[in-house]
């Protein structure tokens, strides 16, 4: 890996004001804010390298920070692509045509659930429900929720952030 | 029946900042309980008003307030579980996202009561964008006095922190939600203690959802006994309801409790009916936990009584021939659903969220998932249908926590009322390959058939 691991001081500010908020000798419960950081520093994913980074700052042991950050889903141990799109396909949207959505990129990005594009553009993830059950079908890629979609709201979607070009944040 | 408490001024603009909250009659809890009313005042009103959790449980707030180890020398805590992550439930990012000051303004009524100098909000991590909204408005309440050192002047002091998860729907279960805030994996606790003895930190901690906590400033304000008033019999207040499936008009409604399931699902005011004019087949009343109803016995009760949007009412009959008012997340399925896909995909969800501590749980999930996908698919045995049954009878009860029981509810409660759709699906394999075989040629019940004919 060429970059460097290693925060910048104003992400380690953040950082410190984090740990402020629990008691002192707390200072594992930032474990898991932290780790987004870290995420959406370190390329969308968390190496091996990166959570031994994390272990480090918040002074506790790396086995720690691995069982974490296997245990929740929004972390990422493999490399994704710069978009993650995370489509629900539990009850409420699935019976609003969350599978017809899934398909639909299968066969438009030529990849399946789980899978990236060569381009490293997007991966697309099969998720459980995203609190959006009323605007099925839905997907959600970093902060964003994208409510209602249809086929061609979703092409629209991909040409939308291809243009963009940026690889999409939650924080 | 139309009676609006925490969506009074849903559309009064700007109704997210401090200063129009402020103008709508916000934060005046705040004032009366920090001037004019001990801590224990604050935990008698809400136990007066009758508030029941509204979070899926509907524990009294009041009753498990009063709870909290007074004599432990260490720091209280109060935690709002946002971390909704019940199938067909939205209304707590509804609510944040529209009025967050609603929530602050409770968390800080509500830490007064239980002697909390420390209080955290613990939201799911896939609602980042609401965490950014909440972080704002609790900067303007810094800013205005109503959190941080001597509030208003007084002695009492508070901080509010805002924690974010990361996509664990177990997170939710309040001993996982207090391991996950300490840092650790979401893995629920063995009970007792209770966390009112040792929750956060080893300290006395309730825990509580975002309604039951936005709702405390109104009962404070109006006071316990008018709240009680609102609803029927122990279901007091208002709730809010997540309406999703195939209706007219999905979305987060708030109700009086008592008004009846028939109106909710047909009246304009409410979900509109249901979709492309086709029948109503089953309902999930309170999220997906929850046990299904078939058609019949949705806007009735067995007795035949107009079945209610109440605690009571929408248990009545219990697992035999009702359900749960759960978290209100309402989904409704017209008859061109198919229920045991609709079951699969909810056993694929307990098991891809169950934490792995309890074998039955663990294994059992995986095992009815696997079931019910063969099933669906055409490939299953008559006999898999009564191991389903028993499956889910052998995680129910059997686990640490309770994500064992709302894994086995909804696949029980589908078999007792649904087995001839599952039996359909094992004898005619090729009527079902099409995963959408009911879209165009809803099922029909060999009963139904025999009696048109
Ligand atoms: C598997 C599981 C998931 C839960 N998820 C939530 C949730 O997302 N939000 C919530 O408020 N309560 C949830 N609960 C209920 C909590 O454990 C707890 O009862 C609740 O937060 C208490 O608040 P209340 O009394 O105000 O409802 C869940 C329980 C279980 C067993
Ligand atoms: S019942 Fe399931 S989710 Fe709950 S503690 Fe046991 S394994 Fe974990
Ligand atoms: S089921 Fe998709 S957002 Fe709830």
């Amino acid at each position: 890996m060429s970059k460097e691991i290693k925060f910048s001081d104003e992400t380690l500010e953040v950082v410190a004001k984090i740990i402020l908020r629990y008691p002192e000798g707390r200072q594992k419960s930032a474990l898991l804010p932290v780790l987004h950081i870290a995420q959406a520093e370190f390329d969308g994913w968390l190496s091996s390298e990166v959570m031994d980074y994390v272990a480090s700052i918040l002074n506790i042991k790396p086995i720690e920070v691995y069982e974490v950050a296997s245990f929740y889903s929004m972390y990422n141990l493999k490399p994704v692509g710069k978009c993650l799109l995370e489509v629900c396909r539990t009850g409420p949207c699935m019976l609003n045509g969350a599978e017809d959505l899934v398909a639909h990129f299968e066969n438009k990005l030529n990849i399946k659930d789980g899978e990236t594009t060569a381009d490293g553009m997007f991966t697309l993830k099969t998720v459980e429900c995203l609190g959006s059950c009323g605007t099925a079908p839905m997907l959600q890629c970093g902060a964003d929720y994208y409510e209602n979609l249809d086929n061609q709201k979703a092409d629209a979607l991909l040409d939308k952030l291809r243009d963009e070009n940026q690889r999409s944040r939650y924080c | 029946m139309a009676r609006k408490i925490l969506l009074e001024h849903l559309n009064v603009p700007g109704i997210e900042t401090l200063e129009v909250f402020r103008k709508m009659g916000g934060y005046q809890a705040v004032e009366k309980v920090l001037k004019t009313m001990s801590p224990d005042d604050v935990t008698e009103e809400v136990k007066k008003s009758g508030l029941r959790g509204r979070g899926g449980a509907g524990f009294p707030a009041g009753m498990k307030w009063s709870f909290i180890d007074k004599k432990s020398e260490k720091p209280r805590y109060l935690v709002c579980n946002a971390d909704e992550s019940e199938p067909g439930t939205f209304k707590d990012r509804y609510l944040m996202e529209k009025i967050p000051h609603s929530l602050i303004e409770g968390m800080i009524v509500s830490s007064y009561a239980l002697g909390a100098k420390t209080s955290y909000i613990y939201i799911r991590g896939e609602y980042f964008y609401v965490l950014r909204i909440l972080e704002k408005a609790i900067a303007e309440a810094y800013e205005a006095g109503f959190l941080g050192k001597n509030i208003l002047g007084t002695d009492y002091s508070l901080d509010l922190h805002v924690q974010i998860g990361a996509g664990a729907y177990i997170c939710g279960e309040e001993t996982a939600l207090l391991e996950s805030l300490e840092g650790k994996r979401g893995n629920p606790r063995m009970k007792p203690p209770f966390p009112a003895i040792s929750g956060l930190y080893a300290s006395p901690t309730v825990v509580n959802n975002v309604e039951t906590i936005a709702a405390v400033p109104h009962i404070v304000n109006m006071t316990g006994d008018e709240y009680a008033k609102i609803g029927v019999g122990r279901s007091t207040g208002t709730k809010l309801i997540s309406a999703s499936g195939h209706i007219n008009k999905p979305g987060v409604y708030e109700i009086e409790m008592g008004l009846p399931v028939e109106e909710f699902i047909y009246s304009d005011e409410y979900c509109g009916g249901i979709k492309n004019g086709k029948r109503l087949k089953a309902l999930i009343a309170g999220g997906s936990s929850v046990p299904i109803l078939p058609e019949h016995l949705i806007t009735k009760t067995a007795n035949g009584d107009a079945r209610l949007m109440t605690y009571e009412s929408l248990s009545d009959g219990g697992f035999v021939s009702g359900t749960m008012l759960g978290s209100g997340g309402f989904i409704v399925m017209d008859e061109t659903t198919c229920i045991v896909r609709n079951t699969w995909t909810l056993a694929r969800f307990y098991h891809h969220e169950s934490c792995g501590q309890c074998s039955p749980c663990r294994e059992g999930t995986g095992w009815m998932e696997k079931v019910l996908h063969r099933i669906e698919n055409g490939h299953g045995k008559m006999s898999d249908v009564d191991l389903l049954v028993d499956i889910a009878k052998k995680i129910e009860g059997n686990t640490i926590c309770p994500l064992g029981d709302a894994a086995a509810w909804p696949i029980a409660s589908a078999i007792r009322h649904f087995r001839e759709e599952f039996e359909y699906h094992v004898k005619y394999p090729e009527k079902v390959k099409d995963p959408k075989h009911f879209f165009y040629a809803p099922f029909v019940s060999e009963k139904m058939n025999a009696s048109i004919a």
